[in-house]
């Protein structure tokens, strides 16, 4: 009964979607009031019904109901409940319906902060959303039923993949989705400012808050899931130019350009097309990642159930949505005149610079993860001779990712010192001349002090260390800048959150630098086979194997390994890591035992046993990976902090009170006309 | 006007491959190998550590080289099929077990079932490379001579082994 229900409130939620699609922008081109004001409404109880067939999803995966052939194939009675619940994404068709709940929640959150929005924007944006709703809701409900039933009911189900029996599965795929999805809401915004001819500094404005929380959440999406793979895989790697990991970072890349694109937009009124086109793009990238990883046509470790019936589905729904818009940015975009002019050396040409490079590596990464495509494609059609397949892998990534990043990160050095219109080269050579010592200062002290020079480690270290000099010089400036005459508490809150995010943000982006940089070019490991005694030393750590444990948890059984690790003579602490076999699937896996501290990690898992009590082991020192992540996670801040700006609080108020003078204005104006 | 069609047609274009690429049938995709002899390979046994395996051991039989992996999901789909091709007796399989883990390998054949006369084991799939594995699983037809005459992407279905190898087998048995 239960899952009746959620399948009905997603028919509902699809019939509210096609009347939150067409009435609104309807109504918004040929000025119906009424069919206008019927966005907000439809869009909350689109969601509600949203909310109504998730909850009942999650209540089928609880309750362990395996007549339900998804629950079945996805759960298991013996499953603990935390991973019951993320159970329900771990899968095709769970995934795809939280991916919708998400799109109902990024509009059901649009009703609510656009009050000081012109209703006709409102109404075009909540209507492109419940577009997109429309496609997703069918794809769902023609292809992918979560609620398609299993008669007769399974006794127990299959239990989920112990890969995504994990504490990272739980939260990573709601944030990733969360920012994919919520590149939809700028995409909207785009798509609504090209319909209503009004593409200005207030659409920019409006849509700026917006994509910073987009690429927020999908900043931290991608570091989770990095940090899953990283501690789950049990081989210490932590990204590996997979095709769904590019699927997620090539929206990122063109999201992060498209952030920097509307300050220009906003604040200089340039760009304009090219902000709108990005938004487009990312969005697009953000429904071609879906594609991926859900058609078969790309092999990849987090494959979906595949099928090319679905594949069909999506594509089509991908050239619809791609081509309307850019048939529509096409007509309109000619039209929208050129912002303010710039000379060569100022911050417009930084910015983009910038934009030319993230959209460069967006398309590097594009064309890699779609080769094998063009080949067999060129190849099966005859047009080039036919090969094995082709797989692109991480030397072609690394290849061209490391030189792009260069003159970026000289950017976030530059960019935020340039002034609009026509920056003072000479004037900023001067000022950031300290910066660029220090920086070559660190770079050459650094790879010695990790016990060994390297060329990239000594590039890796220039360029974390100009960011930071270049942003603390920055703050230092702009301080000095503000009003003198105040104490320095009211100085330091007199700048704009904004630019403490900026900051904050690029910082974060240092940060990661570091910790890429140094775990590359100092980690060391080793994959010996151990005796009970034996000992090996690693990264100045030495580790004692002290035999292997069976223990049992709630749904596998496992061996648990006994390493202690001891520097110099004294006894630091024991590493405990796990071979388990997931007693449903009889799937082994390994979990691997991690001690983190700022400087380094020590990561030991267990390989197989050998032969009497002996294993092979493989330990791990990695120097500063962990700042991977809290680069990562300053850069969320970063973004976080920015859209606090009370500018933007501030704009609202005037905006909002400007629409409510003009509301009382125009009757007076008919009834004057009259 | 015409500038600002540039995305568009990079995206047709590019949408052009993609629809291709979904309507190539992988398992159509023709293999450079067939008639040519097979990659020389050693590798050691999955059961049998010290012992090894390799192509010229076959020398002189019609033999199925057929490409698995514990991991491999269709794997299991075609098994049964493996099993009763086994009992049956016609040709012999052998297993490459691919990018494995010996002993999840091992009881996979274990809980399922090993219609393999042996299995080599290809840890680091440099094997596979020298065969062209374009997935798993896969089967190869070789001769007397040691050359491939047939190769089969996916899993093997009933129909594809009586109406495309069996025959072929029984061909080449002369």
């Amino acid at each position: 009964m239960i899952p009746e229900i959620g399948h009905f409130a997603l028919i509902i939620a699809l019939c509210l979607a096609i009347v939150q699609g067409i009435f609104p922008i309807l109504g918004a081109q040929l000025n119906i009031r009424p069919w206008m004001t019927m966005a907000r409404p439809v869009a909350q109880g689109q969601f509600v019904f949203l909310a109504i067939a998730f909850g009942c999803l999650v209540y089928a995966f609880v309750n362990d109901d395996f007549s339900v052939l998804y629950t079945a194939s996805h759960s298991n009675s013996l499953l603990p409940t935390q991973y019951k619940v993320a159970g329900v994404w771990g899968g095709h068709e769970g995934s795809l319906l939280l991916w919708a709940l998400m799109l109902g929640l990024w509009t059901f959150l649009v009703t609510l902060f656009s009050k000081n929005l012109p209703d006709e924007m409102v109404a075009r944006v909540i209507g492109v959303l419940g577009l997109i709703g429309v496609g997703f809701l069918l794809f769902m409900l023609l292809t992918s039923n979560p609620f398609e039933r299993l008669l007769p009911a399974a006794p127990d189900g299959r239990d989920l993949n112990p890969l995504l029996q994990d504490f990272g599965l739980i939260i990573h795929p709601p944030m990733l989705y969360m920012g994919y999805v919520g590149f939809s809401v700028a995409f909207a915004f785009a798509i609504s400012a090209l319909l209503g001819g009004r593409l200005d500094a207030a659409w920019a404005r409006w849509s700026r808050p917006w994509t910073i929380v987009a690429w927020c959440f999908l900043t931290g999406g991608i570091a989770l899931g990095s940090w899953w793979a990283y501690y789950e895989l049990g081989w210490g790697g932590w990204w590996f130019w997979d095709p769904v990991e590019n699927a997620s970072v090539m929206p990122w890349f063109v999201g992060t350009a498209l952030i920097h694109s509307l300050v220009v937009t906003e604040k200089r009124g340039g760009f304009k097309s090219w902000t709108v086109l990005l938004a487009i793009i990312a969005f697009s990238l953000s429904l071609l990642g879906t594609f991926l990883v859900r058609s078969g046509v790309i092999t990849s470790v987090h494959a979906f159930a595949t099928d090319p019936e679905r594949g069909t589905f999506i594509l089509a729904f991908l050239f619809i949505v791609v081509v309307s818009s850019l048939l529509l940015f096409a007509w309109r975009a000619p039209k929208v005149g050129l912002g303010g002019k710039f000379e060569l050396v100022s911050k417009e040409t930084m910015l983009l610079v910038n934009n030319v490079i993230l959209t460069v590596i967006a398309s590097a990464v594009l064309l890699g993860t779609i080769y094998p495509i063009i080949i067999e494609t060129l190849s099966s059609i005859g047009i080039i001779a036919a090969t094995n397949k082709v797989s692109v892998g991480a030397p072609y990534f690394n290849a061209t990712f490391v030189p792009l990043l260069v003159p970026l990160v000289f950017l976030v050095g530059m960019g935020p010192m340039a002034r609009w219109k026509k920056a003072d080269m000479p004037d900023m050579v001067r000022q950031l001349r300290w910066a660029f010592v220090a920086s070559a200062i660190v770079a050459v002290a650094v790879p010695f002090l990790m016990g060994g020079w390297s060329w990239l480690a000594a590039l890796g270290m220039v360029m974390a260390a100009w960011i930071v000099t270049t942003a603390f010089h920055g703050l230092k400036h702009r301080f000095n800048a503000t009003h003198p005459e105040l104490p320095w508490g009211h100085r330091l809150k007199a700048i704009p959150m904004s630019f403490y995010g900026m900051h904050l943000a690029h910082i974060g982006v240092a940060v990661a630098i570091i910790g890429g940089t140094l775990v590359s070019n100092y980690q060391s490991d080793k994959d010996v086979r151990m005796d009970i005694g034996d000992t090996v030393d690693v990264g100045g750590y030495t580790f004692r194997f002290d035999g292997v444990i069976a223990t049992k948890g709630p749904n596998y059984t496992a061996n648990q390994g006994m390493i202690r690790v001891l520097q110099d003579g004294h006894e630091l602490m024991t590493l405990r890591p796990e071979k388990r076999i997931y007693t449903v699937q009889t799937m082994p896996m390994t979990e691997a035992a991690i001690d983190t501290n700022v400087w380094r990690d020590l990561y030991v898992s267990l390989g197989e046993p050998v032969s009497g009590g002996a294993w092979s082991v493989r330990v791990y020192h990695k120097p500063f990976v962990v700042w991977l992540w809290a680069g990562a996670f300053l850069m969320l801040l970063g973004g976080v902090l920015a859209i606090t700006d009370k500018r933007y609080r501030v704009m609202a108020r005037r905006e909002s009170k400007a629409k409510a003078e003009t509301a009382m204005a125009s009757p007076k104006i008919a009834a004057e006309k009259a | 006007m015409v500038r600002y069609l540039a995305p568009l047609v990079i995206f047709v274009v590019m949408a052009g491959f993609l629809y291709y690429g979904l309507s190539l049938n992988p398992q159509d995709v023709p293999s450079p190998l067939v008639g040519k002899p097979a990659p020389q390979f050693e590798l050691s046994q999955l059961h049998q550590t010290e012992q090894m395996i390799s192509r010229d051991s076959n020398l002189g039989k019609v033999w199925l080289l057929n490409v698995w992996a514990s991991w491999c999901v269709s794997c299991r789909q075609e098994h049964p099929v493996l099993m009763q091709l086994a009992r049956s007796g016609e040709v012999p399989i052998y297993g490459l077990n691919y990018k494995d883990e010996r002993d999840a390998a091992i009881n996979w054949l274990q809980d399922f079932g090993n219609p393999y006369v042996m299995s080599a084991h290809d840890y680091n799939g440099r094997v596979g490379v020298d065969y062209g594995v374009y997935g798993v699983p896969e089967t190869y037809v070789i001769d007397k001579q040691g050359v491939i005459r047939h190769k089969h992407t996916g899993p093997v279905s009933p129909q594809a082994l009586k109406e495309t190898i069996l025959p072929l087998v029984r061909e080449l048995k002369g």
